[in-house]
């Protein structure tokens, strides 16, 4: 296997992107990474895109050769390729790019995540519930924020989490944005804010659930003796690993671990040669606030149970030991669902080049923690300078 | 969305899931393949008693589309007296459930979905102390 490098980046703006069609969106962020790698374009061998539902989002099937069109690469007939995992999409897309390099098959290669769920109003919640089960969870009256819910309330009363615990995950995510020009909520909020904000699904209340958004975002892989005739400051990616669970969250045993994020994070730390405590900076699955105690947990940074501990210690702030969303996550930089994935893979390289600007920590290896759902699919990518 | 209901009606409304003989385990939703025996699966249609008791649940404020007129209601996850874990609506008053609460199955309309009217029904959970 060749080693894989980060070349290229670019991110469009996370939010209610009104003025801009689904096109707009995804050529903003692959131009910026074209640009970021000092591509004209036709150096590009293959594309890898993850999006969720641009059937139900827009009508719009057959993504893959809409952006390969529309992203100015039609004349020369690349491959170009979606895959889906719900909200995973994006880390799914991240991998396939990654094995294509690591594999020999090709030396450069785009991967993109792009969703348009604004168009579509209110309705955008429910497309993205179709992540769980359909059949028996969402025909019950089950959103995917009440399933998170009852992860949390379980939580809560196995080991004495507490709503403020998670009011503090949004503070947090709330506060870093405020240094993200690409992210959608700008603006800090208070605990107090968080905690009176009318509930969602009890007892998860608006602040601590992400937004649903518009976005798109896209990095350049290639592999390292490639990357280096285009860069000074490659990233590469040490692992990609990626696992998947039931898909139901009553099928699983144990309520309070996403076995997929576990399995897919060993795997991970064990192919880069690491363990969770070199990591210096994650960006992790906020869907929901408990989702990042769980990730915490789940990927090693803390015990079972003892997840909640790092945010009231401040270890996962900005200036703590173990920065997490310094991007603002999923709940402030917003979550444009198949597009976050790779976003996430943008922020990591952006802080280990040392281009973060004001949010910028210091770290020699970077962790992006991708999830599809409630946790039936995870991505674990590990990043190092 | 309707034959998709229709094939699954006997075990949405009488709560018959599966057994498998090789392992003794049981499974509601129906499988027909056992994820701890796999190919060695021996699979036969299981009814359930209907008996459980609630593990965790939610109170949902903001709903789907079809289901704004019920809002708030209340889904939880149900440990049954065999053993699956599900997830129902429980019909009961917001401020009185509470964990470890036992329940017991009960045949409820479910929603109705779009101009037609098509009224899905299904089974749901009341209080049973
Ligand atoms: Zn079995």
């Amino acid at each position: 296997m060749r080693r894989v490098a980060v070349i290229g980046v670019g991110q469009s703006k996370f939010g209610e992107l009104w003025d801009s069609s689904f096109r707009d969106i995804v050529l903003s962020a692959g131009v910026e990474a074209l640009e970021d790698a000092g591509l004209e374009g036709k150096e590009l061998e293959a594309m890898y895109i993850g999006n969720m539902s641009g059937g139900r989002y827009l009508g719009q099937e057959h993504i893959a050769a809409l952006i390969a069109d529309y992203a100015g690469l039609a004349e020369l007939n690349i491959p170009s390729t979606r895959v889906e995992a719900a909200d995973a999409s994006g880390g799914l897309a991240l991998r396939q790019a990654c094995m294509a390099v690591a594999s020999g098959m090709h030396d450069i290669v785009i991967a993109a995540g792009a969703e348009k769920v604004t168009d579509v109003g209110s309705k955008a919640m429910e497309i993205l519930a179709s992540a769980t089960d359909r059949e028996w969870e969402v025909f019950t009256g089950a959103t995917l924020a009440s399933l998170y819910a009852m992860i949390a309330r379980l939580h809560m009363r196995e080991f004495g989490t507490k709503p403020e615990d998670l009011a503090m995950v949004s503070v947090k995510n709330h506060k870093n944005a405020t240094l993200n020009p690409k992210a959608q909520f700008r603006r800090e909020i208070s605990l107090e804010v968080a905690l009176n904000s009318p509930y969602v699904a009890e007892p998860l209340r608006l602040f601590d659930c992400a937004p649903l958004s518009d976005g798109a975002a896209a990095v350049i892989l290639a592999s390292e003796d490639i990357a280096k005739k285009y860069t000074d400051t490659p990233v590469y990616i040490s692992a990609c690993s990626q696992a998947s669970d039931y898909i139901a969250l009553h099928s699983r045993k144990d309520l309070l671990t996403m076995q997929a994020v576990v399995h897919a994070a060993r795997q991970a730390y064990e192919q880069a040669g690491i363990e969770a405590k070199d990591v210096g900076v994650a960006e992790v699955h906020d869907s929901f606030t408990i989702a990042e105690i769980l990730a915490y947990e789940d990927l090693g940074f803390a015990k079972k149970g003892e997840g909640a501990e790092l945010i009231r210690e401040g270890v996962t702030c900005l200036d703590g030991e173990i920065p997490v969303n310094p991007s603002g996550g999923l709940k402030a930089c917003g979550h444009a669902v198949g597009a976050t994935g790779i976003r996430q893979a943008v922020e990591i390289t952006l802080q280990l080049r040392g281009e973060a600007g004001k949010r910028q920590v210091d770290a020699e290896n970077g962790l992006a923690l991708n999830v599809g759902g409630t946790g039936a699919t995870a991505t674990v990518t590990i990043f190092t300078r | 969305m309707l034959p998709r209901f229709w094939r699954k009606i006997k075990y949405r409304y009488d709560l018959v899931g599966t057994k498998c003989k090789n392992c003794g385990n049981s499974y509601y939703p129906p499988r027909n393949l056992c994820p701890v025996c796999r190919r060695k699966s021996d699979i036969a249609e299981m009814k359930f008693s209907g008996r459980g008791e609630v593990i965790s649940y939610s109170v949902v404020h903001e709903a789907p589309e079809d289901l704004k007129a019920q809002k708030p209601y209340v889904v939880a996850l149900i440990k049954l007296e065999e053993g699956p874990v599900i997830t129902s609506q429980l019909v009961c008053d917001p401020e009185n459930v509470r964990t470890g609460m036992r329940v017991k199955k009960a045949f409820r309309k479910y929603g109705e979905e779009g101009e037609a009217g098509i009224i899905y029904y299904g089974t749901k959970f009341v209080p049973d102390e």
